[in-house]
């Protein structure tokens, strides 16, 4: 039985270790240097950074995650700076420092993470304008600040943490601005109480902010960023209509997570359009299973932050072992299905404080770059569209506009191309399509090309 | 710790312990540490880290976690780097456009 | 209610646009059925060659006849479809493939197509950046290439122009013959009936032939493609190794496309062209080994598509042997996009005039009344034995 878990996020550790206590071998593959995926990243050697510091209230579960998977490392095979970039059947096609490569399984545990979820504005491509979760990355993994005066702008409850975390490492805060009005917040209380104490730290990451005398803005509209080369303003409108112009010289960008569904789609996973999330969401059950011999855990399956990723992680691997003859325990099963549950409840409450302004991202102005890849602007797409020329599908319009096209495959820009087309065409959002996945799912070079034996 | 440099993009927040490692972009000599990735150490000394290729302007990455591949970047002697994950090695010969064909 | 027209064409590929096309440009009445968008299958994800040599002899006079229109698509449809006369490199490895080339060249040029004989002092000044492997190469000017995801969708809008009916999302599921014509139903349930009927289904097409006892050896595969990242252009021609491991080129904006044998299998029931990753891998060291200085550039996408293949290598044109009325396009075997708009022409004269002037005796359905050979550019394009995986 060869068990891979690909991803070496909470998730995907917990799924290694989980494997390896029941007497199995896994393989556990991870693109980063480092365990930890991208919340739980730790420094690089040699940067003195005080991660447990930063950390905060989730210090005790980042700590215990690294601990116990140092503690498992003999039993797993890990190898880091791992790339899956094709999936054909049971094998893996893998890159390993400029090195091809494939590995075959039985069973397959994809716990791939997520990325920011984006919506573009005026200016998102000048240097100095970063995603949100990028942001973060830069301090825990580099120890680095993305500038000396940050704007923290979107819909997301990692905006007051980040800035949170910003201030405390000495950066300017240059302002913390919210898409989504505050009375969504309150509204989603019923919701956010699903997981209390998050919920709470939320909120006290608020407060500890405005009581610093950083500017919170809520129900903020976005309008363009200014710069040649580097970032100089943001420009947003408050609810009054007001213009601001806030002085900064770098921008975190976000609105929520957006799973990296890429291999779960080429292991052959189907996908649900999620109303809540506004998003396609790889359809699984209970416990992860996506098809045969195929399980997602973590971000990559459904948004739900790191606690879910971890219960999630073992129960993936647990259903792994069910089914291929372990015995496994079913009251571990019953309690982490209850609190993965409970935390993917929670996770759509957040959807509705920090909402996904789809209006915003469908009505950008003409002259927005959608694609960084492909430079392709928002007029682009509604003049294709304009000429009857392609009927309102995402693939189609791909194709003609070459939105979604480029080295990242639409993994920034696929949010906003759905919800223009949608607005242009007056379909509904779950009609438009959803851009399908090609492999290789990250860009690599023909030197690479070794042919597996 | 160095005093941020005035053209640098990132600022370092916490003290260095490892090695100090030099490097050349476009031509310039320039330095960084051992645990930093090619892209914080550029960002560490200039704006950006790469020319777009359908317009003037130029990019420095934007998600900085291998999902955007906006951070791109060439050796001297033609061999890609996507300089988010790439570590940082002593003697390396960046560029933020291709060299030309004939000279890889 | 049923809809009449005289003629309803069975999928909207370039084959059937350009045919509703010409037949609109006629004044006569015609709809085209289809049951995805125009131009999503083959028409669509093709490599977008237009290349004029090395292809089938008998081939010449459609081909010839197609460059023209292809030459002429702002005149004809307003749009050019990003066409580039780039030309087109031919080349050989080792002195058994140069002799093919010569072969090939003597036939092109019978045809009157200026083919250039290059040897490698030849390819070292005009292409420099051709590996050392490639020891010569024909040289072929008027090849083109023209954007595959612009050309049905713009034609398709001429052909709308012009007074034809385009309805996409729209699978016909049931065809009669009848009183001298033809009845349709289509998945919504409306019907159609038509005097003249074209099946031009392209993977599809098989079962709508073998409706009418018109069974052909037909199955669904395509080439392997894939493409990298933006690179500054330096690549003119298209360029092709005669063993099939890399047919390339590079577009203006940079991005570098490459396609290759051996082909492999695709699902029309399915709708799926996966490409198996060790194919990809065999392109990217084939794409490395003619063209050194891309080595470094990244692959960004890989595709393929759905197309029939046929046996003998050359496509069905022309009236049902089954049936008057009915005319097949279909089995273009991979090099259908160059030769599209020229079957329609002939297509629409077929359905107008009762025949065309272009000779296309060879490519008759009937032919596989008995057992046709299997073509050794079949053996050459496909993995042994005809297994594409
Ligand atoms: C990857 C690839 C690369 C290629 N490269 C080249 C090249 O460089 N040069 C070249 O000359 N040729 C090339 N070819 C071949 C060329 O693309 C095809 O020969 C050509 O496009 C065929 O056109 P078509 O209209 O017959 O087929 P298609 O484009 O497949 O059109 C058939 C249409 O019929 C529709 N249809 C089927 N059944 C029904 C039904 N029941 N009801 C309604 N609609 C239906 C389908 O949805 C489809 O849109 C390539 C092919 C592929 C797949
Ligand atoms: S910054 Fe996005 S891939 Fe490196």
């Amino acid at each position: 039985m060869k068990a891979i878990v690909v991803g070496g996020g909470p998730a995907g550790l917990r799924a290694a270790m989980t494997l390896a206590q029941h007497g199995l071998e896994p393989v556990l593959l991870d693109e980063a240097a480092r365990p930890g995926g991208q919340g739980y990243r730790s420094p690089a050697p040699g940067i003195a950074l005080d991660i447990a510091a930063l950390m905060g209230s989730q210090k005790a579960k980042y700590e215990r995650l690294h601990r116990q998977f140092e503690a498992a490392r003999d039993t797993i095979d890990y190898r880091e700076r791992t790339s899956v970039w094709a999936i054909d059947g049971h094998t893996l096609f893998i890159e390993r420092n400029g090195h091809t490569n494939v590995l075959t399984f039985d069973s397959l545990i994809v716990a791939s993470g997520a990325t920011d979820r984006i919506v573009p504005l005026p200016g998102w491509t000048v240097p100095g304008v970063f995603s949100l979760g990028g942001a973060q990355i830069a301090l825990k993994d580099q120890g680095a600040l993305i500038g000396r005066r940050v704007a923290f702008l979107g819909s997301s409850p990692l905006l007051a943490l980040a800035a949170k975390q910003y201030q405390a490492t000495g950066a300017t805060v240059a302002g913390v601005f919210d898409t989504a009005p505050f009375y969504a917040k309150i509204r989603a209380v019923p919701h956010l109480l699903h997981a209390p104490h998050t919920a709470l730290r939320g909120l006290s990451y608020l407060a500890q902010l405005r009581m610093s005398g950083v500017p919170l803005h809520f129900g903020i509209e976005p309008v363009r960023i200014e710069g040649c080369d580097r970032v100089e303003t943001l420009v947003l409108r408050d609810r009054t209509g007001r213009e601001m112009h806030i002085d900064c010289d770098a921008v975190a960008l976000g609105y929520g997570l957006k799973p990296e569904t890429q291999l779960a789609e080429l292991a052959g996973a189907s996908f649900a359009f999620d109303k809540s999330f506004r998003m396609w969401l790889p359809v699984i059950d209970a416990d992860g299973r996506a098809g045969p011999d195929l399980y997602l855990a973590g971000d990559g399956a459904a948004i739900g932050g790191a606690d879910a990723a971890e219960a999630s992680g073992t129960l993936a691997a647990l259903a792994l072992l069910a089914d291929t003859g372990h015995t496994v325990a079913q009251s571990q099963i019953d309690r982490l299905r209850a609190s993965i549950k409970r935390l993917r409840r929670f996770q759509r409450g957040l959807a509705t404080a920090f909402a996904w302004p789809h209006r915003d991202a469908g009505a950008l102005p003409g002259e927005t770059i959608v694609c960084r890849c492909e430079n392709v602007s928002a007029g682009d797409i509604r003049a294709a569209l304009g000429v009857g020329l392609i009927p309102p599908e995402l693939n189609r319009v791909k194709a003609i506009t070459r939105c979604g096209m480029g080295r990242c495959q639409g993994r920034m820009c696929g949010p906003a191309l759905q919800e223009i087309v949608a607005a242009q065409s007056g379909a509904p959002v779950a009609t438009v399509g959803r851009l399908r996945t090609q492999a290789p799912i990250k860009p690599i070079a023909l030197s690479a090309a070794e042919m597996p034996r | 710790m160095d005093e941020p440099l005035p053209h640098a993009r990132f600022i370092r927040a916490v003290p260095r312990n490892g090695k100090r490692l030099q490097f050349v972009f476009e031509g310039e000599a320039m330095s960084g540490f051992e645990g930093e990735t090619v892209l914080t150490a550029l960002l560490c000394n200039t704006g950006h880290v790469r020319q777009f290729e359908f317009s003037a302007t130029l990019r420095a990455g934007f998600c900085i976690m291998a999902a955007c591949q906006d951070c791109w970047v060439w050796c001297e002697d033609g061999t890609r780097l996507r300089a988010c994950t790439t570590p940082l090695a002593d003697g390396m010969r960046l560029l933020s456009s291709p060299p030309p064909p004939e000279q890889v | 209610m049923s809809t009449t027209v005289e003629t309803i064409i069975i999928g909207g590929g370039l084959v059937g646009v350009w045919t509703a096309y010409f037949l609109a440009k006629r004044g006569r009445s015609v709809i085209v059925l289809e049951k995805e968008s125009v131009g999503a299958q083959s028409s669509g994800v093709n490599f977008g060659n237009l290349r004029l040599q090395g292809r089938y002899p008998d081939q010449y006079p459609l081909s010839l006849r197609s460059q023209d229109l292809w030459e002429r698509l702002p005149e004809l449809i307003g749009d050019a479809c990003e066409y580039d006369r780039t030309g087109h490199l031919y080349c050989a490895f080792n002195e058994a493939e140069a002799e093919k080339l010569a072969h090939y060249a003597k036939v092109s040029r019978a045809n009157g197509i200026a083919i250039e004989d290059l040897d490698r002092s030849d390819l070292d000044k005009r292409f420099p950046y051709m590996g050392g492997k490639v020891i010569a190469a024909t040289f072929s000017e008027r090849d083109a290439v023209a954007n595959p995801r612009l050309a049905t969708p713009a034609t398709s809008r001429a052909a709308q122009a012009l007074g034809a009916t385009i309805i996409e999302n729209c699978r016909v599921t049931g065809i009669e013959a009848r009183n001298r014509g033809f009845e349709l139903r289509v998945d919504d349930g409306r019907t159609f009936s038509c005097t003249h009927l074209v099946n031009s289904a392209g993977a599809w097409a098989a079962d709508i032939a073998a409706r009418f006892g018109e069974t052909v050896p037909a199955f669904a595969a395509g080439p392997p493609q894939f493409v990298t990242e933006p690179v500054p252009y330096f690549i003119g021609p298209s360029i092709q190794t005669i063993d099939g491991s890399v047919i390339a080129r590079q577009i203006p904006r940079g991005n570098v496309i490459l396609a290759g044998y051996p082909r492999t299998a695709s699902d029309p029931v399915a709708n799926r062209a996966p490409v198996p990753p060790h194919k990809t891998l065999a392109g990217m060291t084939a794409l490395a080994r003619v063209i050194p200085a891309l080595a470094h550039a990244s692959v960004i996408r890989v595709w393929s598509g759905i197309e029939a293949y046929l046996p003998d290598m050359i496509p069905i044109i022309g009236p049902s042997h089954a049936i008057p009325g009915l005319f097949h396009a279909f089995g273009f075997c991979g090099h259908g996009y160059q030769i599209g708009p020229g079957v329609g022409l002939c297509l629409s004269e077929w359905i107008c005039d009762g025949h065309t002037p272009t000779p296309l005796a060879a490519f008759c359905i009937a032919r596989f009344k008995s057992e046709v050979a299997v073509s050794e550019k079949f053996k050459a394009e496909f993995d042994s034995g005809g297994q594409s995986r």
